[in-house]
């Protein structure tokens, strides 16, 4: 088969510009599926042996207060297998030469500097010395954002009191792989930190001496942790207990997973395009390949080829083009995996990350491609190999033509001869039309729906921080506190108005079903915290029953009118039933709202309020830090605006990554996909542009007859392509709709027109390359050769 | 289909192709075509055939059912005694690799081969092939079998396409118009190649042309018309090729 194999590489070396550009759409399809799946099982591998090693628990339950001894009766729920106890507390930080809020949580390590579970890493320095009241390990993102080493202190408010604290040491833990602030958006390395204090000091300084206020359980093996957490409800109830929940529903692991939902669903998607836009260039490539060499089919079989080995022949074509394009697509892919996996080792602090390709991801990624690749060719190989030699050896009948639907709906009149040539060329083939248009339609597909998430981001943000909370800094009480408080803040220098709110745990029952969430008290006209109807319109709160979010409500079954079981998890701890008034639109997170007043009152409580959304005056904003710093009742204070530029701050070189790997992968199928058919036509129709020449038309009109088409297919694909993309868009949105954020599909016209630049751009990128070649048709050559 | 190689018989000259009440209608549409009416014809071992007639008279169309390219309507045709209507796709295939060399109308050589590359192709699967290099001096090409298919005159494109179907020591060889693009002096160079391999092996040759002159070098003259055998015409002595002119 030697002589063969010369054919074989010299018709790829001559088709090699088209076999290029489908080596780059495989490559890229192959890429995005490496890069995605590497990152996603190297994160998974990472996550479970970290959790592994460091001991990750498999039940979290917080609570008020409870002596010791209560671990013990904890240890005979069954399931349970290990037990630990703990104090945690929230305090506020004060770093040097940083004027704003910080907030920590601050979590007891048994005194021995060991905890059973949910071990440290300790990254630099070293555990604690439990004799010394003021050492602190701190969590390593807060470290690294602030430049801080062993040896460093910072100030914080512990229980009311003001303290010096000494940093020994920087550590990791898998309980906080990612770290952010319950109700946050996304982490705040700068304010937000996790610190660890000896039990002895920490309990000493809480009043928590042989008394713990959090528990932490793994379950012993085929336990299921509803029946733990039963057992713990139960158990805690009398202590304050706030309602135990597992693994799914902590907050670093949660977002962990999703993550990971998130990049196994794109991983679903873009290959499969890249690889369906693949196998219909090759198909399209190798079947106009054959049909050329008809006749060569034909004296090949006439010689005794059979058809096996003349089939083998063009399967090997696709094989080298397919091959070429996984080797670059996984080589690309690890490439691309790793830096993403850098991205995501800013948000997850994982102590190491564990990059591994699994052979078995490369050999899917190939074998997949392959198949595609040769169900798109294989049978016009396999017809061209089934024609009788004689037959085959004969030319191809010319084409036929038809009056296109615009020249019988009586425009013929109007159009010129070579407008008349482009529209019956579409029409002739509308089959391959049709699959040009769609292939072009998906590479803005392919943009818009990788460029989607930051438009959706966008329009989040501006929901929850423009719409629906207006405040310039939230602050929250230690424990309810009285409306004095709340003039307290008002008198405050710079306060410009304040709005006092309620915030009280509680479990939300509908029939069998049940959220874990917090029920919000808010004011009359409140103009600090709006609620936001379906619309996106501002509503008051009802002055009785409840509202709920969107998410919830259909989460729980449940419609307006309906009677809500709410179960509060603090104080006395009833349990009420109210009406549920309506829904409101909400993009992050799940709650209840009521009126304040008609909640405190639920209550029984008088009027308690949990915290202040306060308005500010800019000038006066590091004085009412420091004054905020300085009240003991003072839990901790959030400044919106820092929050939303945190939020882009830590979002922006994840989204400037996937917007920049988009483009690349969208320009790449446009390109791909108008090089490839215009060559084809070019080839096709070369004798005809070359006659129209010696007739006396005009490089420009010929031209105009070539590229119009392309033109014309270009511009019709840009409309679906957008259809196509927002349909992804839906479809990703729905996938990874949870819980904590429901992903809104809000695509910007930045966007459109960014997926319908790169699409021109490649388009009349490969128009120019094949403009050049039409330019320097040899007239003389075209005509000679029989086709 | 086990055919073994041509042995002399005592009686008399052997048959090696025979065709009964062979047609062959290609189908347009509702247009029928009919190419062959009924052909019944011998081809003896050894003997070399010329066909004549005038244009679309079925001779290709004749040529290809014998070399197994085409199959036909209606009838039979035996080679060796074994029925080729009757033959599946792998036992022609098996047919046209060991025993059939073909020279076609229009050359067929495959454009991204060099001319000992197209040679190549076929003695690389040939059971007791010539050297592609010997093959290609037959034709009086030695000096251009690095030159592509594009880089060859017509008449050096039909030389490769002789050398490539006598490269394999077929046991026939069918030629197409093998001199149609060639002027007398190069033609007779091919003619001679023909007929020395056909002298020298006991190669059962056809040849079809559209040459009375060329006719001169055949043991015997099959003329075709409207797709029925006319006249068979049998020579007495055979020319020389370099003694015929046109
Ligand atoms: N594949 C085909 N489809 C339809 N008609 C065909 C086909 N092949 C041959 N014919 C017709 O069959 C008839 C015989 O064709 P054939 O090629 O055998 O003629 P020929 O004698 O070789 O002519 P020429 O000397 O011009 O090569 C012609 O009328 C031709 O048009
Ligand atoms: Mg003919």
């Amino acid at each position: 088969m030697k002589a063969l194999d010369h054919k074989l590489w010299r018709d790829l070396w001559k088709m090699k510009g088209q076999a290029l550009a489908i080596c780059l759409v495989i490559a890229s399809g192959v890429c995005t599926y490496v890069m995605l799946i590497s990152t996603m099982q190297s994160l998974n591998v990472t996550r479970d042996m970290f959790y592994g090693d460091y001991g990750f628990s498999d039940v979290f339950a917080p609570l008020k207060r409870a002596p010791e001894n209560v671990a013990r009766r904890v240890t005979e729920i069954p399931g349970v297998s290990q037990v630990e106890t703990r104090v945690v507390a929230n305090v506020k930080l004060d770093v040097r030469g940083f004027p704003e809020p910080v907030n920590a949580r601050l979590q007891s390590i048994p005194d021995d500097g060991k905890p059973v579970l949910n071990r440290l890493f300790i990254r630099r320095g070293r555990s604690v010395d439990p004799a010394k009241d003021n050492e602190v390990i701190v969590s390593e993102a807060f470290a690294d954002a602030h430049r801080f080493s062993p040896g460093d202190s910072l100030g914080a408010v512990i229980n009311g009191r003001w303290k010096t604290l000494v940093i020994v040491g920087i550590a990791l833990s898998p309980e906080f792989v990612l770290q952010t602030r319950p109700g946050a958006i996304s982490p705040d390395y700068k304010r937000y930190a996790i610190l660890w204090m000896g039990r002895t000091p920490l309990g000493t300084a809480y009043n928590m001496k042989g008394a713990f206020n959090d528990l932490v359980v793994t379950l012993s093996p085929g336990a299921r942790a509803e029946d733990v957490i039963s057992g713990l409800d139960n158990l805690l109830e009398r202590y304050g207990g706030l309602g135990a929940y597992s693994r799914e529903n902590q907050i670093s692991h949660r977002f962990l997973t999703e993550e990971f939902k998130q990049l196994q669903r794109s991983a679903q998607i873009f290959p499969v395009i890249f690889i369906a836009v693949a196998g219909f260039l090759l198909n399209v490539v190798i079947s106009r390949t054959v049909s050329t060499q008809r006749d060569q089919i034909a004296a090949l079989k006439a010689f005794g080829y059979d058809n096996l080995s003349i089939g083998i022949h063009y399967v090997k074509m696709v094989l080298l083009i397919v091959l070429i394009g996984v080797a670059i697509g996984i080589g690309a892919g690890i490439w691309l995996g790793r830096g993403l996996g850098r991205i995501y080792m800013e948000f997850y602090r994982f102590p190491y990350l564990m990059y591994e390709l699994k052979p078995s991801v490369a050999i899917t990624a190939g074998m997949i491609s392959i198949f595609s690749a040769l169900a798109g060719t294989l049978f016009s190989v396999r017809a061209a190999s089934l024609l009788p030699p004689a037959e085959a050896m004969r030319p191809e009948p010319p084409a036929r033509f038809r009056r296109t639907v615009l020249e019988h709906i009586g425009l013929g009149r109007v159009l010129s001869q070579p407008t008349r040539i482009i529209l019956r060329n579409m029409e002739r083939r509308p089959v391959k039309t049709m699959l040009t248009v769609t292939g072009i339609s998906l590479s803005s597909a392919v943009m818009i729906a990788g460029m989607f998430s930051k438009d959706a981001v966008d329009f989040m943000v501006d929901v929850q921080f423009r719409l629906h909370h207006r405040e310039d800094m939230s602050v929250t009480f230690v424990d309810p506190a009285s409306k004095k408080a709340l003039y307290e803040l008002k008198r405050m220098r710079g306060v410009v108005y304040a709005e006092p709110f309620r915030s009280v745990p509680c479990r939300l029952r509908f029939g069998h079903r049940s959220y874990r969430t917090s029920v919000e008290g808010i004011e009359q006209g409140s103009r600090l915290y709006r609620l936001l109807d379906m619309s996106l319109q501002a509503i008051d709160v009802p002055r009785s029953g409840i509202i709920l979010t969107d998410y919830l409500g259909s989460m729980l079954g449940i419609r307006g009118g309906d009677m809500l079981t709410v179960e509060v998890l603090e104080g006395n701890r009833p349990e009420i039933r109210v009406p549920v008034a309506g829904l409101v639109k909400q993009y992050i997170g799940l709650m209840g709202f009521m009126d304040l007043s008609e909640l405190n009152k639920v209550m029984k409580e008088g009027n308690a309020i949990s915290g202040a959304y306060l308005s500010v005056d800019e000038k006066y904003r590091p004085e009412i830090y420091r004054r905020l710093v300085e009240m003991p009742r003072v839990a901790g204070a959030v400044v919106r605006k820092d929050e939303i530029r945190n939020f882009y701050e830590t979002q922006a070189e994840a989204l400037l990554f996937f917007t920049f790997v988009a483009s690349v992968l969208g320009g790449i199928i446009a390109f791909g996909v108008v090089y490839n058919s215009a060559r084809i036509s070019l080839a096709e129709r070369s004798r005809e542009l070359a006659s129209l020449r010696v007739l006396g038309y005009t490089r420009g009109e010929i031209s105009y007859i070539f590229l119009g088409e392309l033109a014309c297919l270009t511009l019709v694909s840009i409309p679906p392509g957008f259809v196509i993309g927002k349909g992804i868009c839906i479809y990703v949105a729905k996938a990874l709709e949870s819980d904590l954020f429901r992903i809104p599909v809000i695509i910007g016209n930045g966007t459109y027109a960014l997926a319908a630049a790169v699409v021109l751009v490649s388009a009349c990128l490969s128009g120019l390359i094949v403009r050049h070649r039409l330019d320097h048709l040899d007239l003389v050559a075209v005509l000679k050769t029989k086709e | 289909m086990d055919i073994t190689r041509l042995q002399n018989d005592s009686s008399g000259p052997r048959i090696v192709f025979r065709t009964r009440c062979l047609t062959k209608v290609y189908e347009m549409g509702a247009l029928k075509v009919h190419a062959l009416r009924g052909i019944d014809l011998e081809f003896y071992a050894g003997e070399l055939v010329v066909l004549l007639g005038p244009s679309g008279s079925g001779k290709s169309t004749l040529l290809n059912i014998l070399g197994g390219l085409d199959t036909a309507s209606g009838g039979q045709v035996t080679y060796l005694g074994k029925d080729l209507t009757r033959a599946g796709d792998r036992e022609l295939t098996e047919y046209r690799r060991y025993h059939v060399g073909f020279v076609f109308q229009f050359y067929n050589l495959i454009p991204s081969l060099t001319a000992i590359e197209n040679v190549a192709v076929v003695t690389e699967i040939a059971n007791k092939p010539m050297k592609p290099e010997d093959a290609l001096a037959v034709v009086g090409l030695a000096d251009r079998q690095d030159h592509f298919p594009s880089q060859l005159s017509g008449g050096e494109q039909q030389r490769v396409a002789i050398a490539r179907a006598i490269s394999k020591n077929p046991d026939v060889l069918l030629c197409d118009e093998p001199t149609g693009a060639l002027d007398s002096a190069t033609g007779v160079v091919v003619l001679e190649a023909l007929e020395r391999v056909n002298r020298e092996l006991g190669t059962t040759t056809v040849i079809i042309t559209h040459n009375v002159d060329i006719a001169g070098m055949a043991d015997r003259v099959v003329h075709l018309s409207n797709g029925l055998v006319t006249t068979i015409h049998k020579n007495t002595s055979r020319k020389s090729p370099a003694d015929l002119h046109w």
